[in-house]
């Protein structure tokens, strides 16, 4: 039972501050609103059993890309757009995509039924030590996923660098 | 201790994708659209990690890993076209930049 209230809490204030963060005016409240989110996504790893990526998560969404996220807003001026206009003039449009969304995800619900028909689950106790087990995993089956990520992030560095940088030379 | 079924992070998920989706469709500022990017990519996070528990497999866990270093990635190039994009424009509204259209 204990589970299933904390999932309710969590997935409550995640959706919540979600929807702040899609329409809150001042994109610092928007920030604000998104690490709310974030640390109740991490909860909800939590609530899976998944310890690394909760820490993965808090590090660095949190501690990371939001920091970077805030920099920016504070770079960027933002007096002028607090008394514009906060949506662009298709919003109609957008919101009828979104409801056809909406509507094929329910589709996919109703017939999925419980559990979406997967098959059953291997039976045995929970894995225990989750950061070896992903340790694991990404040294021995990943181990050129992580290389090429390694690449990708080099990548996104020198090319964050050059975009910010004043002038080319 | 009865566990949370899978079906309740799969809707849970879809419900931050639609919302992000909504944030990316109508939100001007092109700062909150990013943001909107970073809660699609949180929803797609809950369901691989819902299902790699569902499975007591830990693939899904090292692929949320990976979607988490892309957000990064893109975080910061993204930002960094914000920034030079303010720079040259002096504008953060995503309809405002329509250098290409004629």
């Amino acid at each position: 039972m204990l589970p299933l209230i904390a999932f309710f809490i969590l997935s409550a204030v995640a959706i919540v501050s979600a929807i702040l963060v899609i329409t809150r005016r001042n994109a610092v409240h928007s920030i604000i609103a998104l690490i709310v989110t974030l640390f109740a996504v991490g909860g909800i790893y939590l609530l899976l059993h998944a310890e690394f990526l909760f820490a993965v998560q808090v590090i660095l969404y949190v501690g990371g890309i939001m920091v970077l996220f805030l920099f920016v807003v504070m770079l960027v001026n933002l007096d002028v757009t607090l008394t514009q206009a906060q949506f662009n003039r298709q919003w109609q449009v957008a919101v009828v995509t979104a409801g056809l969304l909406c509507g094929l995800l329910a589709y996919a619900f109703y017939n999925g039924g419980r559990g979406f028909g997967l098959p059953q689950p291997p039976l045995g106790p929970e894995p225990q030590h989750n950061t070896q087990a992903i340790g694991m995993a990404l040294y021995q089956n990943y181990m050129l996923p992580v290389e090429i990520a390694s690449l990708l992030l080099l990548v996104a560095m020198v090319g964050a660098v050059l975009m910010a940088k004043r002038k080319l030379e | 201790m009865t566990p949370v079924p899978t079906d309740y992070y799969v809707f849970l998920g879809s419900a931050l994708f639609i919302i992000g989706v909504v944030g990316v469709l109508t939100r001007r500022n092109v700062l909150v659209i990013l943001m909107s990017i970073e809660l699609i990519l949180n929803a797609v996070n809950i369901n691989l990690v819902a299902f790699s528990q569902y499975f007591r497999a830990v693939d899904g866990q090292v692929f949320a890993i990976f979607v988490i270093t892309d957000a990064a990635a893109e975080a910061a190039v993204g930002l960094g076209l914000i920034i030079a994009l303010f720079r040259n424009k002096e504008t953060v509204n995503a309809d405002e930049i329509d250098l290409l259209k004629w």
